[in-house]
């Protein structure tokens, strides 16, 4: 059975693989503007913080949980930034304090999933709301704009088509990845995603790994805060509005399980590429927005349904198998 | 199981802010005082325009609105492409479906690679999108900024729709004369951080300030997000928490086709007065009810056909975008830039019962 999901797994990033490479190179041969150094840069650029974002998503969701309030999340250093700045404290102190207004919202998150042994679905909603509306309590309705061009341009910066802020992302990839796919801990993580109980039984210490992940979760969405903030030289309390969505989106394209258990790094950074490579190219090729969020949909839906599917047709050609599970 | 470990990363960096600020930084005035050193430094060096160069042939003009599907903008933008078609170009709107801040970057960068000569935009944050236009306009794309401006070194010209001082202030001119001076009035604005919405409110607080309004109160700005559900409920909470309000200014076409719709269902309708601005199209049924007596737009479509030709005048090298210089736009005539690169289209128009039906838009 394991196996059997494993090569399900497997197949479906190959997939996600062939449909990256495929898009590209219609984007390219087809689409005039696609295959230059400038849009690579703009297209890579766009992705960062659901990158960033999805790195933690899929641990969380590997590990059976979800964090729906990263966006929020987000805001709300955001909002915190342009508190602080237009309070006149450097930008160097306000960073670090931003971090740790993620780790906190984490924390909160996590203390409740794990102390009261809430469902994440039903805490992350509510600190969904929460947090987004303590960041409009901070910063109200202002946008700060003033930050300093150092940043702002450190944060639109490339080397060659590749813009500093990809280089962040692919480093923290590489340590998410080794993270989940070789070590102890990741092998934890999948463990207890796929049967909480038992993984507790061998020795796993569920509470305190899901408890990190949620500050890690909030850490993260914090950092792409601070990606997103200078990159658009504004910080307001809606920055990232509805971006939590893009991100579970980008996890479950990617093909983790949304029950938990099963998933890669590589399978959803390529997911979040792919999203960004056909949005990047349905928009210069004119095509209207609404069919950008159908197309979008459509590959989601299909991202959910394709594994599904497949286990429907194998009982449906092995009927003993069946006939076995029903008597 | 959780509690012991938290406080050592925390510990960690708490400590590191204190070193970074102990350490000093770059802060808030450093910045200011860095811009202003900047900005005398760059107020020189501009190509000269030449006012009788020809409109160049077959210039590609985009519009990017706040978003798409919005009637407003379909209606202004339309007068744009139908301009472009005028002087022999070619104009398209494309635009994100959201009005968020960041969803228009992507946008302005996709235009800049199709090697469009000019973004007409409304940007739906003043900032946000600078950036990116400066990028686009270093690399010989002319950006004409349309209802919402952006900050000025994002963009050649503004187009204005009228004064943001003339549209506030006959807002509440257009109320006090609907409630007889007197009562409670509220505003239901878009987004918390639409540039054009915030400037005339300030003005409309400016005015209400004159004697003539002593007995009128401005108790709540609510925000609808330009979404028609939001709106509707906004206008709800507005009349649920101020029972004896009198009137209603919704200063945004989504604002006030909504507030309408709910007011013509209840018992306020006529009773509690909305104004602001809205089409007449989306407004005919609601002023022959009785839900509204007169509320009033400048013309969109004129704005956009207005927009269009200023983004060919400076694509064609016509004008630059400083104050003074001159350009003709079609059957609108002749404009001249003002201060800051404003181009003003003229005043409101106010739309009522008795003149409504000549209007078709």
């Amino acid at each position: 059975m394991a196996a059997d999901l494993a090569r399900t797994a497997r197949r479906w990033e190959g997939l996600i693989l062939v449909l990256l490479v495929g898009v590209s190179v219609w984007a390219s041969l087809g689409v005039d503007g696609f295959a230059n150094g400038s849009n690579v840069s703009f297209l890579l650029l766009d992705t960062t913080e659901i990158a960033l974002m999805a790195l933690t998503m899929t641990l969380v969701i590997v590990a059976a949980e979800i964090d729906l309030s990263v966006a929020s999340t987000l805001g709300l250093s955001c909002a915190v930034l342009g508190g602080l700045w237009n309070a006149g404290l450097p930008i160097e102190a306000i960073m670090p304090i931003c971090l740790l207004v993620g780790a906190l919202c984490g924390a909160f998150n996590g203390l409740l999933v794990t102390r009261l042994g809430l469902p994440s679905l039903a805490v992350t909603i509510g600190t969904f709301a929460l947090f987004r509306g303590l960041a409009y309590v901070m910063l109200g309705d202002q946008a700060v704009a003033d930050l300093p061009p150092a940043y702002t341009s450190l944060a639109t910066a490339s080397i060659g088509p590749i813009p500093l802020a990809s280089v962040l992302v692919a480093v923290l990839a590489v340590v998410a990845a080794t993270l989940l796919h070789a070590t102890g801990l990741g092998r934890s993580i999948v463990a207890l995603g796929s049967n909480e109980e038992a993984a507790y039984f061998a020795g796993v210490r569920v509470k305190r790994i899901k408890f990190w992940l949620f500050v890690a979760s909030g850490v993260m969405a914090s950092l792409a805060s601070l990606v997103y903030t200078f990159r658009y030289a504004s910080a307001r309390a809606d920055n990232g509005v509805g971006l939590e969505l893009a991100v579970v989106a980008a996890v479950l394209l990617g093909g983790v399980s949304i029950f938990g258990g099963r998933g890669t790094l590589p399978g959803v950074l390529m997911a979040v590429l792919l999203l960004g490579v056909v949005r990047n190219a349905l928009i210069l090729a004119d095509v209207a927005n609404e069919v950008l969020n159908f197309v979008t949909g459509l590959l989601l839906v299909a991202s959910v349904l394709a594994p599904n599917l497949g286990a429907v047709w194998r009982r449906r050609t092995s009927p003993q198998v069946e006939g076995k599970s029903v008597s | 199981m959780t509690t012991r470990t938290p406080w050592r990363p925390t510990a960690l960096l708490a400590g590191l802010v204190l070193l970074t600020a102990a350490c000093g930084g770059t802060t808030k005035s450093d910045v200011a005082q860095q811009s202003s050193a900047s900005a005398t430094a760059a107020a020189s060096s501009a190509p000269a325009a030449d006012p009788n160069a020809p409109l160049k042939q077959g210039l590609k003009i985009a519009f990017l609105p706040k978003q798409v599907n919005n009637p407003y903008f379909t209606i202004a933008d339309n007068g744009g492409i139908e301009a472009a078609k005028e002087f022999g170009g070619e104009g398209k709107e494309v635009g994100p479906s959201d009005a968020s801040a960041s969803s228009q970057v992507s946008y302005i960068n996709t235009l800049m690679q199709q090697k469009q000569d000019a973004i007409v935009i409304s940007a739906n944050d003043p900032n946000a999108v600078v950036p990116a236009l400066k990028q686009a306009m270093a690399a010989g794309v002319k950006v004409v900024s349309y209802d919402s401006d952006t900050a000025p070194e994002g963009r050649d010209v503004f187009v204005n729709q009228a004064s943001p001082e003339d549209l506030g202030r006959t807002e509440v001119q257009l109320l006090a004369e609907q409630i007889g001076h007197k009562g409670k009035i509220a505003v239901l604005s878009a987004t918390p951080n639409a540039t054009n919405q915030n400037t005339w409110i300030d003005f409309m607080k400016d005015e209400l300030k004159k004697p003539e309004y002593k007995d009128m109160e401005l108790v709540k700005v609510a925000y609808g997000n330009d979404d028609d559900q939001k709106s509707f409920t906004e206008t709800q909470g507005l009349l649920r928490s101020y029972p004896d309000l009198a009137g209603i200014i919704s200063p945004t076409t989504v604002g006030i086709a909504a507030a309408a719709r709910y007011l013509s269902d209840s018992p306020s309708k006529g009773k509690v007065k909305l104004t602001g601005l809205g089409t007449p199209n989306q407004l005919r049924k609601f002023v022959k009810d009785g839900t509204i007596e007169a509320f009033e737009l400048w013309n969109p479509a004129d704005l956009g056909y207005l927009a269009s030709y200023a983004a060919a005048a400076l694509a064609s090298g016509q004008i630059t975008g400083a104050e003074g210089e001159k350009f003709k736009a079609g059957k609108l005539g002749e404009y001249t830039i003002g201060a800051k690169g404003e181009v003003l289209l003229g005043k409101p128009t106010v739309f009522n019962k008795d003149n409504i039906d000549k209007f078709d838009f």
